[in-house]
C-alpha cells in the first residue's frame, strides 16, 4: 500500500511537470516581442505578425485596480475581526469570508453582470470590481493570520504607554504586519491575474486596439487565451500558448516568491 | 482578545481626551463598515442573482431545474436546467472519485513515507499546481490532453469495458465528459492533498508513536491511527473539492464539447452549469435566455454555498470534538 502511495506522488507531480513542459514547450517557441508591442488582427488570412498587445495593457490596468479596490477594503476587514470584535462577531464574519470564497468566479462574474453592466454595458473598472470580490477574502485571511503572529506584549506595551488604540493599530501593529501582508497580496494578485470567469461578463467585448482606459471594455491575457483556444486556427493557438507562457512564468515566479517571503516573515514578525 | 480586551468595559475613559477617542471609533467604524461591507456583498450576491432571473423564476417555477431543453429559438424559446445538473453532477463526481485516492496519497506521501529532504520541495510543487490558471490547464486539455484520450485512451476503454454504458463509443472530437473529468480532477488534486496533508500531519504524535509501540507496521498505524483521526477533515476537504470542481467553468467548457442532452456515455459532449453560463458569454438573443443563464447562476451558486456552508460545518465539528480530546490529554 505504501507503494500506491508513493505512485500516487510520482503521478501528482508527473501531471504537474506534463501542464507546465506543455506550456513551455509549445510557448517558449512562439514567444518573440511581437506578442507584446503588436496589436492581434482579426481574421487575418496573412503571415504579419500579430500580438496581443491590447491584453498585457487591459491585464495590467484591470488586475492593477482590482488590487486597488481590494487591498484596503481586506486589511481593514481583518484590523476589525482581529482588533476589534467581539469573539461571536469574528467567527460570523469569519464564516462569510469563507463563504465568499466559495462562490464560484463564474457567479461573480454573472453577479457584476447583473448589478453594473445590464444597461450600461462593459468596462475594465466593473471587471476589477469582479476580480477585487475574489482578492477580497483572500487578503482579509492572510491579514488575520499575518495579524495573529504580532506579539500581544507589543499591543500592550504600546497601550500602557498611553497611546489610543487606533494609533497603535496603524503604527505598531501593521507595520510590523506590513511583510506578511505584501506576501498574501502577491499570492493573491497571482491568483487572479490568471481569472477568466469573472472577465467574460464584464470586460470582454473589445477590439484590437491596445486601450490603458479603464472606462472602457479591455483585453485581459487570460480572456484572449480563452477565445484563442476555442479559434480553429494554429496560428491562434500558437499565440495562445505564448501568452500563457507568459502568464504562467508570472504566476509562478509570484507565488514562490510570496511563498519563499512568507516563511521568513513569520519568523520576523513574531520576533522569534 | 488582545487588545479589544483592553479598550471593551469602559465606556469612559477618564485619563484619555476626546480627540483620542475620537480616533478610535472613527478606526473601529471603518474597520467594521469593511466588514460589515463584506457581509453585505455575500447577500447581494444572493439577491442580485434571484433579481437577475426574475423574468424566468415567474415563467418556468422549480419546473426550471428538472426541464431538459435550450431552445433559443425564437418563438420556440423554451429553456431549463435538467441537462446542465446532471453534467455538473456526473463530471464534478467522477472527478472527485478519480482525484480521492490521488490525493490521500500524496498527502500521505508528504506526511508520513517521503525522506525529509523531499517533503518541503514536494510540497511546494503540489501547491504550485494549484497555482496554474484554469485556463491553461482548459488550454492544455484542449489541445494536448483531449487528441491523446481520443485515439489512445477512449479506443481502449470502449473496446475493453464497452459492456459498461459508461465508456460508450469514442469522441469524435476529442472533446467530452470524459476530457472534463480528467481536467477537473486535476484541478481538484492539490486543493484535497494540502487539505489532506495539514489533517494528517494534526494527528497527535503520541497517538501515532503508541500505535507503533504496539507493534503496528507503519501502514497499520496509518489505516488504524490516521485516517480515523483525519476522517472528519477529509470529507469536509472532498466537499470543498466537490464544490470546486462545481463551480469551475473556464477549463469545463474549453473541453467538454457542448450540447444539451442526458446520456451515460462518457466520452459524448456535454455542458455543466458553468460551461453552459461561459459559453453563453458573447450575449443573448432575448431578455428570456439572459434571464435563464442567470437561473443557471443561481442553482450553481445554491449548489457551491450549500457544499462549502457543510464543509465548514463539518472543519467546526471536528475541531471542537479534537479540542476536547486534546484538552483530555494535557
Amino acid at each position: 500500500m505504501e507503494g500506491l502511495a508513493w505512485l500516487a506522488a510520482a503521478i501528482a507531480i508527473a501531471i504537474l511537470g506534463i501542464v507546465v513542459w506543455s506550456v513551455a514547450r509549445k510557448g517558449w517557441s512562439e514567444l518573440n516581442l511581437d506578442l507584446l508591442t503588436k496589436s492581434p488582427i482579426p481574421f487575418s488570412l496573412t503571415n504579419a505578425p500579430q500580438g496581443l498587445a491590447n491584453a498585457f495593457a487591459g491585464t495590467l490596468v484591470i488586475v492593477g485596480l482590482a488590487t486597488a479596490m481590494a487591498l484596503p477594503v481586506g486589511i481593514l476587514v481583518a484590523v476589525y475581526l482581529n482588533e476589534f470584535a467581539p469573539p461571536s462577531i469574528r467567527t460570523g464574519v469569519g464564516l462569510v469570508l469563507d463563504v465568499l470564497a466559495g462562490v464560484p468566479a463564474i457567479v461573480v462574474g454573472i453577479f457584476v453582470f447583473v448589478l453594473l453592466v445590464t444597461g450600461s454595458g462593459q468596462s475594465g473598472i466593473k471587471g476589477a470590481f469582479a476580480l477585487a470580490i475574489l482578492m477580497l477574502p483572500f487578503v482579509a485571511r492572510t491579514t488575520i493570520e499575518v495579524l495573529a503572529l504580532v506579539p500581544n506584549a507589543l499591543r500592550e506595551a504600546s497601550l500602557g504607554l498611553g497611546i489610543p488604540q487606533w494609533r497603535t493599530t496603524l503604527s505598531i501593529v501593521l507595520p510590523r504586519a506590513i511583510g506578511g501582508i505584501l506576501t498574501g497580496t502577491v499570492l493573491a494578485v497571482a491568483r487572479v491575474a490568471g481569472e477568466t470567469a469573472p472577465l467574460l461578463f464584464t470586460s470582454s467585448l473589445v477590439g484590437t486596439q491596445t486601450s490603458w482606459n479603464p472606462t472602457h471594455a479591455l483585453q485581459t491575457i487570460p480572456v484572449a487565451i480563452f477565445e484563442l483556444s476555442e479559434s480553429p486556427d494554429p496560428k491562434d493557438h500558437a499565440r495562445a500558448w505564448a501568452a500563457g507562457f507568459v502568464l504562467l512564468i508570472f504566476i509562478l515566479f509570484a507565488s514562490l516568491t510570496a511563498r519563499w517571503l512568507a516563511t521568513r516573515n513569520a519568523r520576523k514578525i513574531a520576533g522569534r | 482578545m488582545s487588545a479589544a480586551d483592553v479598550s471593551a468595559g469602559s465606556t469612559r475613559r477618564p485619563f484619555t481626551g476626546r480627540r483620542v477617542r475620537f480616533g478610535d471609533l472613527a478606526l473601529q467604524l471603518l474597520a467594521g463598515a469593511a466588514a460589515l461591507g463584506a457581509t453585505v456583498l455575500v447577500g447581494l450576491i444572493v439577491w442580485k442573482l434571484i433579481d437577475g432571473s426574475r423574468l424566468s423564476l415567474s415563467k418556468y417555477g422549480l419546473g426550471f431545474v428538472t426541464r431538459v431543453a435550450w431552445n433559443p429559438v425564437i418563438g420556440h424559446e423554451l429553456y431549463g436546467a435538467g441537462s446542465f445538473i446532471f453534467g455538473t453532477v456526473i463530471t464534478s463526481f467522477f472527478a472527485l472519485l478519480l482525484a480521492t485516492p490521488l490525493a490521500m496519497g500524496v498527502a500521505l506521501f508528504l506526511t508520513e513515507l517521503a525522506p525529509r529532504v523531499l517533503r518541503a520541495p514536494v510540497t511546494a510543487l503540489v501547491e504550485t499546481l494549484a497555482a496554474v490558471p484554469s485556463v491553461l490547464i482548459g488550454l492544455w486539455g484542449i489541445l494536448v490532453l483531449g487528441p491523446q484520450l481520443r485515439t489512445h485512451v477512449e479506443p481502449w476503454l470502449h473496446s475493453t469495458l464497452g459492456f459498461i454504458p459508461l465508456f460508450g463509443p469514442p469522441s469524435a472530437a476529442g472533446a467530452s465528459i470524459f476530457t472534463a473529468i480528467i481536467v477537473l480532477s486535476i484541478m481538484i488534486l492539490p486543493i484535497v492533498s494540502s487539505i489532506s496533508r495539514e489533517l494528517f500531519l494534526g494527528v497527535p504524535a503520541e497517538l501515532k508513536e503508541g500505535a507503533l509501540a504496539l507493534g503496528t507496521t507503519r501502514w497499520e498505524m496509518v489505516r488504524g491511527v490516521v485516517f480515523p483521526y483525519a476522517r472528519g477533515g477529509v470529507a469536509a476537504a472532498l466537499i470543498l473539492g466537490l464544490g470546486r470542481a462545481m463551480g469551475e467553468a473556464i477549463a469545463v467548457t474549453q473541453v467538454i464539447g457542448g450540447g444539451v442532452f442526458i446520456h451515460w456515455s462518457l466520452f459524448g459532449g456535454g455542458d455543466t452549469l458553468g460551461s453552459k453560463i461561459a459559453a453563453s458569454y458573447q450575449g443573448a438573443s432575448t431578455n428570456l435566455q439572459a434571464s435563464s443563464l442567470i437561473y443557471l447562476g443561481l442553482i450553481l451558486l445554491v449548489l457551491s454555498l450549500v457544499a462549502n456552508i457543510v464543509a465548514q460545518w463539518i472543519v467546526r465539528k471536528v475541531a471542537r470534538k479534537h479540542g476536547v480530546t486534546r484538552g483530555g490529554h494535557a
